[in-house]
């Protein structure tokens, strides 16, 4: 059984075809990342898995439940972080998150008490507890959308930007909880601008442009696929002409001139910097970089 | 059984969300109510009684009471429907597994509570100030059970269907307000000229009013049973209405 089985979903919009045959599985215990610009389907297809908007044709599956025809039971097996930042100004951070539990069917008793108390620990929302939510931050309200997200214990969580403007602290304090409820086995699929968080956690991901996916494989194969390790070099002197032919990139002008060389593997850089020492080429700066996403993903976004 | 719990919570919710702000939503009314009794029941003083025994001040009162129960049950459903959308968060009662029955029980309770503490509100303090005879206790709680329901409804129908506040506020002040004051709260609608009587009789707020007020004094301007019938007809279509729009997301699930 997947944990999400998207297939052939389209939905349009009067003019916008903002879903155009969407089809992707994730696997129980994933870390997988939907990258996208904006408007490029991502929270449609969030919000249809979620039940929030309807597919004009396609299924949509959540641990083995139609979210259309078994909703109940696909509800119970989602957690949801909007993008948005949305709040009842009415009650407090626990109420809020007693009644979230309750529409999931969770009575009140200690169980519940000690599993809220759990997750308000882990997003360090404790001392915030008892007060209202208008009184919170930004970044406080987000954590609280996460922990109304997690308080039904469902196995897939999904997270729509959940770092979107909020600061260091808050992003590693939730990246640590993300990642220890993947550890545990649950399936988390997140959608980011931020794609080095995309780069380091997640498993593998998808990206869509204009409603389709375009892309989609393990984070090492776009990277090694779309983006190379490269070395780069400043040097004292003018690059001999045989080595110009194995320059990938010049960037800068004069002295300040950056030599770009491809690495396959780490024997590259002992073999180019062996020839330049042959040719008594001092290097006066040198850096190597690592195949990045954001690379991979204007690559894939301009293909 | 979860379905029981999700919609119980529903239900507390909204509750609570108008509970917390009590002065607005139960004290104020109920001021309000006392105002209109205390400037109509001293200028109508002199006015003859629209049924013989009963006192303009006493006449007055069951219509106040119920006046107030109908507006605010309309405002509940209503406000708490439009506010959730607006800021977003009804988001948190659209993703949990609850069903369209849920949301409307809950709702057109938690309004029927609003409406019922504030009608009680009106009648403690109207006994204070005249001698209401109660004929039949059954058909004051039939009606004020009934037509707090019916605007429950009523007000989530305007909440689904309104996207901003302008036009809630549009749908409040053209037509809840002229169909409750025209509705004889302050007059027996014999005292009108038969024009207006017969308008009267297409205006539904018309018969909450009479028939609650049935209970009051056993008398009424049509009879009690053709209230009932057209309170309860009313009811089941603006219910089944308000079920449909739920089921089918209307306005809340694109």
């Amino acid at each position: 059984m997947h944990a999400i089985d998207i297939n052939a979903v389209n939905k349009r919009y009067q003019n916008l075809q903002a879903l155009d045959g969407v089809s992707l599985t994730i696997e129980e215990g994933e870390f997988f990342a939907l990258l996208g610009p904006n408007g490029a389907g991502k929270t449609t297809l969030i919000s249809t898995l979620a039940g929030l908007t309807r597919a004009d044709s396609g299924s949509l599956r959540v641990m083995g439940h139609d979210v259309v025809t078994d909703y109940r039971q696909a509800r119970r097996a989602i957690g949801i972080v909007p993008q948005e930042i949305v709040f009842d100004p009415f009650f407090s951070v626990r109420e809020t998150l007693q009644f979230q539990a309750g529409y999931f069917g969770f009575d009140r008793d200690k169980k519940l008490d000690s599993w809220i108390d759990e997750l308000l620990t882990n997003l360090s929302l404790t001392d915030k507890a008892d007060k209202n939510m208008r009184q919170l931050s930004g970044g406080m309200k987000r954590r609280v959308l996460v922990a109304q997200a997690l308080v039904h214990r469902p196995p897939v969580i999904v997270l729509d930007e959940p770092t979107a403007g909020v600061d260091v602290e808050l992003r590693q304090t939730l990246w640590a909880f993300v990642r220890s409820l993947n550890a545990k086995g649950h399936t988390i699929l997140l959608t980011t601008h931020y794609l080095e968080e995309a780069q380091q956690l997640c498993t593998r991901i998808a990206m869509m442009k204009a409603g389709k996916i375009i892309a989609m494989d393990t984070t090492e194969h776009l990277l090694n696929a779309f983006s190379e390790r490269v070395l780069k070099v400043r040097l004292a002197a003018a690059l001999p002409i045989d080595l110009v032919a194995q320059r990938i990139k010049e960037e800068g002008a004069g002295e300040n001139t950056w030599h770009h060389f491809a690495i396959h593997e780490y024997a590259d850089v002992e073999r180019t910097l062996a020839q330049l020492r042959e040719r008594q080429i001092p290097i006066t700066k040198m850096e190597v970089t690592e195949p990045d996403l954001e690379e991979v993903f204007l690559k894939v976004m301009h293909k | 059984m979860n379905g029981m719990i999700g919609f119980r919570t529903l239900l507390l919710k909204e509750v609570l969300r108008f509970w917390k702000v009590g002065f607005q939503t139960v004290a104020a009314p109920v001021l309000t109510a006392i105002l209109y009794l205390l400037i109509f029941a001293h200028v109508m003083s002199s006015s003859s009684a629209a049924f013989p025994g009963v006192t303009y001040e006493q006449f007055l009162i069951p219509g106040l009471a119920m006046m107030s129960m109908l507006q605010n049950a309309f405002a509940n459903t209503s406000s708490s429907i439009i506010q959730s959308k607006i800021t977003g968060n009804i988001l948190f009662i659209l993703l949990p597994p609850l069903s369209h029955w849920n949301f409307y029980y809950a709702y057109v309770l938690a309004a029927m509570v609003r409406a019922l503490m504030v009608g009680l509100g009106v009648f403690i303090v109207g006994i204070l100030m005249a001698d209401i005879p109660v004929y039949s206790a059954l058909w004051i709680v039939i009606f004020a059970v009934l037509c707090s329901a019916l605007l429950g409804a009523l007000g989530m129908i305007a909440g689904l269907w309104a996207d901003k506040f302008d036009q809630m506020a549009a749908f409040q002040n053209f037509i809840i307000m002229p169909l409750t004051f025209l509705s004889g709260v302050f007059y027996s609608i014999h005292s009108l000229p038969p024009f207006w009587q017969t308008l009267s009789h297409i205006n539904p707020f018309f018969y909450m009013i009479d028939g609650f007020r049935y209970g009051f004094f056993g008398k009424s301007d049509v009879s009690v049973w053709m209230s009932f019938g057209v309170t309860s007809l009313a009811f089941l279509c603006l219910s089944a209405f308000t079920l449909h729009l739920l089921k089918s997301g209307y306005k809340l699930r694109q």
